[in-house]
């Protein structure tokens, strides 16, 4: 919402400067946005006198101007038609910047004369539409070298505020005198524009049959008039507010629109034909004074009359009824339109109006007849002419609420402790009333504060007008005794898992929650119910059913970029479904290993580097690593020989790793190949133990020794069955089982392999005979062929 | 004893002189072994007067005695030596380069979370979690935004196709709706357990979302909720935390101001701004005569406390939103809002954080 500063001063008698209203207005909750000031933008510009003006030697269109300047005499040519001897003129020196045609004037030879400097259009200076020819200045009393701006009447500083949807009456300029009169900073002058009385019944007939849509429609004729332009002053407030003048009544409703938050419309009589009524759309087409049709729907409120629908209720009138420089008598309409459906009206057609913006947050259903008398008011000082009786059809929404008010609240909520007459002062001069007295106050809210509902909402308003910075500034503690842990289980765990592969050298990433829905389908998503209806770009319209998606791109991407030796991780959301229980947490890694050369040799890592890094996070996120099986059964998206499942028991799934399907990789456009895994963070169990005690440490003095075997097996036995067989031969002495070896070739029967195992003994109590050691070497050799069918290796 | 000195010697001669390790043992065999020179001459002494062996006795003791000595200081010698030797043929280049390590890192927004969580959690706050597909309940009725609130239209929420209770589900427009989630859990258990509703403090770092997009602005950011209920708490102390926050994450002393704003959901509502100055393109915290707002906060809404089935005469309490990328950037230094979600290594390596820069009070929050 934009505003002058001179404008504000209408309503507002107040002795404070620019930054003075502009802080507090901040202060008050009216958050200012910018200041601008005209005259800074004009500073370059002054005024002067064109003496005389000659047709140019070698060009019909330009002249060439002798102008009296703050500089001296110049020679300007000049190409504008009203270029002439002995207007008073905008100059614009050599050096100056022209900011409507973004120029910085030289000295020119122009047609082979020399020309310094410019005499300004409005539009050369940003000062209004009008490019017909240079600006004239009316009247008389200007002196050369006078201020442009001041002699424009564009001194006016332009302040640009945030208004918060909850206080429609801030879209006026008086209901901004009123908060900053409240805050102290000067009284509130009345209203300068009164009642009217008209001499002749309303010659229109207003009839309302939508009143759910409108229930109020107050009008009057006035007749006889001539619409002119508005006053120089009333134009150039609607310039600095950025509105275009076009005439004084379509003017006088732009310029109480925002004056008083009272948006109004005029209608050009001599084009209705029978009574104008309120009721809904028939579909009908109607063309706005956008320049826009539109179809009437029965949703929305028409403004019409017998012959044609003449406007959409409390957003925008139509072309057909607006008046122009012939209109004589016009019909002024100010009404009431319900906000829900006014709103559903602007979303409906995508009009955004003024009016629409106001009617939609709420106006003061009280203003109907007063905002009908100012403007009729404007009229006839304007324009002229002859008022008729004010009508009004239906009743505005009555607004009548009394709010019981312990004054205890203030102190409750706030932690101020503030006197009576201070809380009773700051109501007041809100235009609150009702008795104030005692304990408990009978607080009567004003008609245009809609907003203001209960005792908070009246905690706020003393709260911000006496200041927030008067507000206590309490510390808070924590709860005496035992500091309770800040984050859940699951988020310790996630942040130990992020780290852990951090320090292994993953990069930590946060990509989109969303990805396009055939990237979705890849990873086994994609439902309809997960895409997005308006999505920013098709290419993150559907919630991602992993992070793979775009940490794999990810990697191509920095492969473009050149680097290639990359490990990427996202501790994030994906979703199976819309409900809260569906969205699961991923701690998602992408590895693309194509190292640089190096003098010790070049290591490229493999899925096992892989599995071990996805075992490391998950011990540090207290997983038993130890008991996990590696299955080979893994989604669709990876490699189906190269990836496996880690789970704890036969259900639990922990994590999936391995190399990337090239086929998916190939859809998403990753050329590179991609090592990745997919960690689920909620399936790890929970520590169980409410002791934090490790218990005691097994510590056996007796040396442990080891034991190599070789088994024959079948070739696609998993390895991790025949580890498990022999470390299960004997649980009390095999403290560990290694792999070192595994061997296919001479040696072994084609469909077989040999796997190699140390078995690391440690005993007991006592050291163990030859005996008891072969003992536990055949139960090694009997219970890995028996699980296994291995045979040891002659 | 001319002869013993001769021999003497001779032998410390040869000890000089052995080379290594086995030639000092020859030497050694060859005067004190069995058949030593040595030995030979102290057996000798057994066919000596008691005169003779009163003196030559233990003069050939003490020769035994300094050969001995002299031996074994030889052969630390020769070990030394052939120490030095081994060393000096083990020498590598060690000019070369180290055996690469990959460097990981920590992205700004996990560790900014991650800060902002220590510091509340000084505060006696705890962490809470919604999730970021929300139904319209959750996201806007219960927290005051009715249904066609202009409001509303600030949120420039998305809506999925997915549908409850007849509307969209949306991404959530801000973390709010876990106040309401943590309140109706907190309510639910008060009911089940027949006890009085108790004390609410947390925080609700996570992804909200808005579709909106340009320099400022990314479809996908983090906010940090925080929700307190009591009996008491009022909006002094809202504006005490969130001034001791503002001063404990940016690590200096930081000047705030409390400005009215309105938020649906809270009332009395505020916005806090910092001070900061400008020293070129560098934005300096904390100190100028310039305000940047970080959060909006107030007190919980009667009639949010209400929808979750709270007495908002006898409960009261605050919340505050404010933006975990905002409040990196402002920290650190990062420029642009729309690299944090680029996944680009270089960005993740020179804004990232070491994995041991575990946020907490203790050491200091950046470390």
């Amino acid at each position: 919402m934009k505003f002058t500063l001179s404008w504000l001063k209408d309503h507002l008698d107040t002795s404070a400067t620019l930054d003075e209203i502009v802080e507090a207005m901040t202060m008050a909750g009216l958050e200012v946005e910018s200041v601008e000031n005209p005259a800074q933008k004009l500073a370059a510009f002054s005024v002067a006198k064109c003496v005389a003006a000659e047709k140019h030697p070698d060009a019909d269109r330009l002249k060439v101007c002798t102008v009296e300047t703050k500089d001296g005499v110049k020679q300007i040519v000049c190409g504008a038609p009203n270029a002439r001897a002995g207007i008073w003129v905008i100059y614009a020196p050599v050096g100056s910047y022209v900011p409507g045609i973004d120029v910085t004037l030289k000295k020119a030879k122009i047609r082979g004369v020399e020309s310094h400097g410019m005499m300004c259009s409005a539009r050369e200076l940003e000062a209004g539409d009008d490019h017909d020819g240079i600006i004239e200045l009316a009247g008389g009393g200007w002196t050369v070298g006078g201020d442009a701006a001041e002699a424009l009447g564009l001194d006016d500083p332009v302040i640009d505020f945030e208004v918060t949807p909850n206080r429609p009456d801030w879209l006026g300029v008086r209901g901004i005198a009123r908060d900053l009169a409240a805050a102290g900073l000067g009284t509130l002058k009345p209203d300068p524009l009164g009642a009217v009385h008209g001499s002749f019944p309303c010659p229109v007939e207003i009839k309302i049959d939508a009143p759910e849509a409108c229930p109020a429609f107050a009008g009057r004729v006035v007749r006889g008039l001539r619409n002119g332009p508005s006053p120089a002053w009333l134009q150039n407030r609607l310039i600095a507010i950025g509105l275009r003048p076009i005439s004084a009544l379509v003017d006088i409703t732009n310029y109480l629109t925002y004056d008083r938050d009272r948006p109004l419309h005029v209608y050009d009589v001599a084009r209705l034909s029978g009574p104008v009524r309120a009721r809904w759309g028939k579909g009908e087409r109607f063309e706005a004074l956008d320049g826009k049709e539109y179809e009437v729907t029965p949703a929305m409120c028409a403004i019409a009359d017998d012959a044609r629908v003449l406007g959409l209720g409390g957003v925008m009138g139509g072309t057909y009824s607006g008046c122009d420089e012939n209109t004589t008598d016009v019909l002024i309409e100010c009404a009431y339109f319900d906000p829900k459906i006014t709103r559903a009206m602007g979303r409906a057609t995508g009009i955004e109006s003024d009016a629409k913006y106001r009617f939609e947050r709420g106006v003061d259903p009280a203003s109907l007849m007063t905002g009908l008398d100012a403007a009729t008011q404007m009229v006839l000082e304007f324009c002229g002419g002859e008022a008729s009786k004010a009508v009004m059809a239906g009743e505005p929404p009555v607004f009548e609420r009394v709010i019981e008010f312990p004054v205890s609240e203030v102190k409750r909520l706030t932690g101020m402790d503030l006197a009576a007459d201070d809380m009773r002062h700051i109501l007041q001069s809100l235009g609150f009333e009702g008795d104030m007295q005692g304990d408990v106050w009978h607080i009567k809210v004003p008609s245009w504060r809609g907003d203001v509902e209960g005792k908070a909402d009246l905690v706020e308003e003393i709260a911000r007008i006496h200041g927030y910075d008067k507000l206590p500034a309490v510390s808070m503690r924590r709860a005496p005794g035992a500091v309770k842990p800040l984050a859940t289980p699951l988020q310790n765990r996630v942040r130990r898992g992020r780290r852990a592969l951090a320090s292994l050298g993953y990069l930590d990433a946060v990509t989109w929650s969303f990805c396009s829905r055939d990237e979705a389908a890849l990873f086994g998503g994609g439902a309809d119910d997960l895409v997005l209806a308006n999505p920013i770009s098709s290419e993150l319209d559907c919630m991602r059913p992993s992070a793979l998606v775009h940490l794999a791109r990810a990697v191509q991407k920095n492969a473009d970029r050149g680097i290639s030796d990359l490990s990427l991780i996202e501790a994030g959301p994906v979703y199976r479904g819309i409900a809260p229980e569906d969205q699961a947490i991923t701690l998602a890694g992408a590895v693309h290993s194509n190292p640089p050369r190096h003098w010790t040799g070049r290591r490229v890592r493999d899925v096992f580097d892989i599995k071990g890094d996805v075992l490391a996070a998950l011990g540090a996120m207290g997983a038993p690593t130890g008991n996990l099986q590696t299955g080979t059964q893994t989604s669709a998206y990876w490699h189906p020989g190269r990836s496996g499942a880690l789970r704890l028991g036969p259900k639990t799934l922990l994590a999936e790793f391995g190399e990337l399907h090239p086929g998916i990789l190939a859809k998403l456009g990753v050329e590179v190949p991609v090592l990745a895994f997919e960690l689920w963070p909620e399936a790890v169990p929970a520590r169980r133990a409410k002791s934090t005690a490790k218990g005691a440490l097994q510590k056996n003095d007796l040396l442990p020794f080891s034991r190599d075997f070789a088994f024959v097996v079948d070739a696609d036995l998993p390895a991790e069955d025949l580890v498990r067989a022999a470390r299960g031969a004997d649980k009390t002495l095999i403290a560990d089982v290694r792999l070192f070896d595994v061997y296919q070739g001479q040696g072994v029967p084609e469909g077989k392999k040999s796997l190699a195992i140390e078995v690391i003994i440690q005993p007991r109590d006592t050291t163990l005979t030859d005996a008891q050691i072969e003992a536990l070497s055949q139960a090694i050799i009997t219970k890995v062929q028996k699980a296994t069918g291995g045979v040891l290796r002659a | 004893m001319d002869d013993t000195k001769e021999l003497e010697d001779e032998i410390s001669a040869a000890i000089e002189a052995a080379a290594d390790e086995a030639a000092l043992e020859a030497v050694r065999v060859a005067a004190l072994g069995k058949k030593g020179k040595v030995s030979l001459l102290m057996r000798g002494l057994g066919k000596m007067s008691p005169e003779e062996r009163k003196t030559a006795g233990p003069a050939l003791n003490a020769l035994k005695t300094r050969l001995g000595e002299l031996i074994a200081a030889r052969k630390e010698e020769l070990a030394a030596k052939a120490l030095e030797a081994r060393l000096e043929a083990e020498r590598v280049d060690i000019t070369l380069p180290a055996r690469p390590r990959p460097q990981g890192a920590i992205h700004p927004v996990s560790q900014v979370m991650d800060e902002v969580a220590v510091i509340f959690g000084d505060m006696g706050f705890v962490v809470a979690e919604g999730p970021d597909i929300e139904d319209d309940f959750h996201n806007f009725t219960a927290l005051n935004f009715p249904p066609g609130h202009p409001a509303r239209d600030e949120h420039d929420t998305f809506f999925l196709r997915g549908q409850k209770d007849g509307a969209p589900m949306v991404l959530r427009t801000h973390t709010s709706p876990v106040q309401i989630r943590t309140m109706t859990a907190a309510v639910e258990k008060a009911r089940k357990g027949g006890a009085p509703l108790e004390p609410i403090r947390i925080i609700a770092p996570g992804r909200t979302y808005r579709c909106d997009s340009d320099q400022t602005h990314t479809p996908m950011f983090h906010q940090v909720e925080g929700l307190v209920i009591d009996r008491e708490t009022h909006m002094g102390h809202l504006k005490g935390c969130l001034a001791d926050f503002a001063a404990t994450y940016f690590e200096r002393p930081v000047k705030t101001r409390f400005r009215p704003h309105h938020f649906p959901f809270t009332e009395p509502s505020a916005e806090m701004d910092i001070g900061y100055s400008r020293k070129g393109n560098e934005i300096i915290i904390g100190e100028g005569n310039a305000w940047m707002e970080i959060l909006g906060c107030g007190m919980v809404h009667p009639n949010v406390l209400k929808a979750v089935g709270i007495d908002p005469d006898e409960y009261q309490g605050f919340a505050f939103g404010m933006g975990i990328d905002r409040l990196a950037m402002l920290k650190y230094g990062i420029p642009d809002l729309r690299d944090f979600f680029a996944a680009d290594a270089r960005w993740l390596k020179h804004y990232g954080f070491s994995p041991l820069l575990q946020p907490n009070l203790a050491t200091g929050l950046s470390g």
